[in-house]
């Protein structure tokens, strides 16, 4: 790596904000966001903001609300109120699809595999566009050769990604196979695919070693090179906060707290959330 | 267990094409040693007409299973309309097709080629399907497969019902014939038609060996379905090996991460169902409207289930394992018993009247009752049978005869191109 790549890789660090309301050009802006089921609120009026190119840990204790956020943005819920902003765009309550086609895609807290699907298959279903999804292209005779070029470079690019992750040599094992560290492997592997420009990562390393967990992290430091932004859940603290530069606390389906890793360690409130004191 | 796994291992290491010929030749050979074993001087005749019908059976039946495997086996759509469907595409094609000057009795219709009747009755079939499947997409699997099997059930009363038997609608006379069906332009007359002509030297060759002519056209209507059966197969391969297969298949094991990955897995849905929905009506103007007749008897829902028994057998999921299902289905399990039945030796004794008698000579140790009883009733026993083999595939070996192997759906070859092998060693 030369050193000119050495400092842009430093250089968000320092720069990012400590505080959302300070980020100028936000990726994701998050306003006022509720979520009912039925009587209980999961989600109860949350704002925030994600830097574009940072990576930003979004943490709180068990049932604060992180999840059906998650799910709110990604468009796997319709929030009851607030609105959801991806790079300018109101985007609030779009289905998946269309988030995923502008851009915005989420890994699963339980990972989903297509288990009955190769390694190679679940990589090369993701890229967006491709040609051969028309099934009339894919069975007329001349139409189909143009296809089979499309598909010959999404080939080498699958490989291409899966030589990243190290899981290349599973290609042609069925993705159920996979042991629980690899799935979540293969689950970035085939979000990367779609050519995102944020990804939503829900608890990547829960039930990863910690070789494997170091791993994850290289190659997200790696992708933020690239101008990707990350958006972590996650329960493991040192993770969050030896990488995140900017960290959300939820409690109790709201923005408690947000900031660097000092700012929110030092943070009465924070703590008694995670202990479960009287505020 | 190990039976079963045996035939499959043989199975595994055959090439695909060469997988089915020998299968289809293996059961054409054992329903000819059948025939000469019990048809005496008419031998050969017999045998033709087992072969021709079987043919037509396992060609109809493949049609039907290949395009279930689209909506069920890839796409994970739980259709159990299918009765419906064909019932769609051959009634089209018969009111497409029936001469506009029936003459007394006869449902006039618009006389079109059949060609015309076909595709017609396809594309019907087809737009009927979306119709289907419009409102249960955005539900799950389960509301899909009540809204087909009521919808199926739909069609059937209501190509039944008298009010609809024959109309007029902007001076043109037209209808469904009620309950007592229609008549059209047979597809089965189209193919004698070109036998008789162009075919006449092998009709009169097939007549030299003692083979009837209907039994000649009966083989070349078989034939014919079997071709239609191979196209089927060959543009479902194509769809399935490709991007769109790619969809397909991912919906059906998730289908909301493959939304998460930007696909509009409602129109992929939508598209697969059509495609089986057109085949479908193919199937049953060909299959059920074979001979230029149709009634809404022919379109019950058993046969849903008889389509949905050969996937299973052949292997949800696999376009190969479709056909051989729809061939070990139709030919084995539907066909020969009943042909056995015929002629099998009941040791000149009369069926008991019942189950219990005949259980009831064994105590005397005297099987003959029993065999008779079994032989007399085989054609209602076979579906005993048809349960049995399902319950043991269910059980033992759930992917069918070929549903348990790895086709990756891709149209291209998916080993580690060169460029990116990075030094390491792949073989």
């Amino acid at each position: 790596m030369s050193d000119a790549e050495t400092v842009e890789r430093t250089m968000p660090e320092s720069d990012v904000p400590t505080t959302s309301d300070a980020i100028d050009s936000p990726l994701l802006e998050v306003d006022g966001l509720r979520k009912q089921f039925g009587g209980v609120t999961a989600v109860d009026g949350a704002s925030f903001k994600v830097a574009k190119g940072s990576f930003t840990g979004l943490i709180g204790p068990n049932g604060a609300g992180k999840s059906t956020t998650f799910n709110c943005i990604t468009g796997i819920h319709e929030p009851t109120a607030g609105t959801v902003t991806f790079d300018g765009h109101d985007v609030t309550g779009l289905a998946p699809y269309t988030l995923a086609k502008r851009g915005l895609v989420r890994t699963f807290q339980i990972a989903r595999e297509l288990s009955e699907m190769t390694v190679l298959e679940n990589v090369m279903l993701a890229p967006p566009g491709q040609l051969g999804e028309s099934a009339l292209r894919s069975v007329v005779p001349g139409l189909r050769e143009r296809v089979q070029r499309d598909e010959t470079e999404v080939v080498e690019a699958a490989w291409e990604t899966l030589e990243f992750f190290e899981i290349d040599h599973l290609a042609h094992e069925n993705a159920g196979n996979l042991s629980g560290g690899q799935r979540k492997l293969l689950e970035m592997a085939r979000v990367l695919m779609t050519e995102p420009e944020m990804v939503l990562l829900d608890e990547p390393l829960a039930g990863v070693n910690p070789t494997l967990e170091e791993k994850l992290l290289d190659r997200i430091d790696e992708l933020r090179q690239d101008g990707l932004t990350f958006l972590l859940v996650e329960h493991d603290m040192d993770v969050i906060m030896n990488h995140c530069e900017h960290i959300i606390v939820m409690h109790q389906g709201q923005v408690l707290a947000e900031g660097d890793a000092d700012t929110i360690q030092s943070d009465e409130r924070v703590l008694e959330a995670y202990l479960g004191g009287d505020v | 267990m190990s039976g079963f796994e045996d035939v499959r291992d043989r199975l595994e290491a055959l090439p695909d094409a060469a997988l089915v010929v020998s299968f289809l030749v293996g059961i054409w050979l054992l329903l000819t040693l059948l025939a000469f074993a019990v048809g005496g001087a008419q031998s050969a005749n017999l045998a033709a007409g087992f072969v021709g019908s079987v043919t037509v059976l396992v060609g109809a039946y493949a049609i039907l299973t290949l395009a279930l495997n689209l909506q069920w086996g890839y796409t994970g759509l739980f259709n159990i309309g299918i009765a419906g469907f064909m019932a769609v595409g051959a009634y089209t094609t018969a009111i497409l097709t029936a001469p506009v000057d029936p003459g007394a009795g006869g449902v006039p219709g618009f006389g079109l080629p059949l060609l015309v009747g076909l595709l017609g009755g396809m594309v019907m079939a087809a737009i009927v399907g979306a119709i289907a499947a419009l409102p249960a997409l955005r539900l799950r699997a389960d509301y899909l497969a009540i809204v087909t099997v009521a919808l199926s059930e739909i069609i059937r009363l209501f190509v039944n019902w008298g009010g609809v038997a024959e109309v007029e609608v902007f001076g043109k006379r037209f209808g469904t014939g009620g309950a007592t069906g229609i008549s059209f332009k047979s597809p089965d007359e189209v193919v004698a038609t070109l036998v008789n002509g162009p075919g006449q030297p092998l009709v009169a060759a097939a007549e030299s060996v003692g083979i009837s002519g209907p039994n000649v056209v009966n083989m070349a209507y078989g034939l014919s379905l079997l071709a239609i059966a191979a196209g089927s197969y060959w543009v479902l391969s194509r769809v399935s090996d490709s991007p769109f297969g790619r969809v397909l298949k991912a919906i059906r094991e998730d289908e909301t991460v493959t939304q998460s990955l930007g696909k509009d897995t409602r129109l992929f849905k939508i598209k697969a169902f059509m495609i089986g929905c057109a085949l479908m009506g193919l199937a049953g103007a060909l299959f059920r409207g074979g001979a230029g007749y149709i009634s809404p008897a022919q379109f019950r829902p058993v046969i849903t289930f008889y389509v949905f028994a050969a996937l299973i057998i052949g292997g949800s999921g696999s376009n190969t394992g479709s056909i051989l299902g729809a061939a070990t289905f139709s030919a084995l399990l539907f066909y020969l018993p009943a042909r056995l039945g015929e002629y099998f030796p009941t040791f000149g004794r009369s069926a008991p009247g019942n189950v219990f008698e005949a259980i009831a000579a064994l105590g005397s140790l005297d099987p003959t009752p029993l065999v008779a009883y079994t032989v007399g009733n085989i054609s209602t026993l076979r579906f005993v049978l048809i349960g049995a083999v399902l319950v043991y595939i269910i059980q033992n070996q759930p992917d069918g005869l070929l549903g348990h192997r790895n086709e990756p759906a891709a149209s291209v070859d998916l080993r580690r191109p060169r460029s990116a092998d990075g030094g390491e060693t792949d073989e």
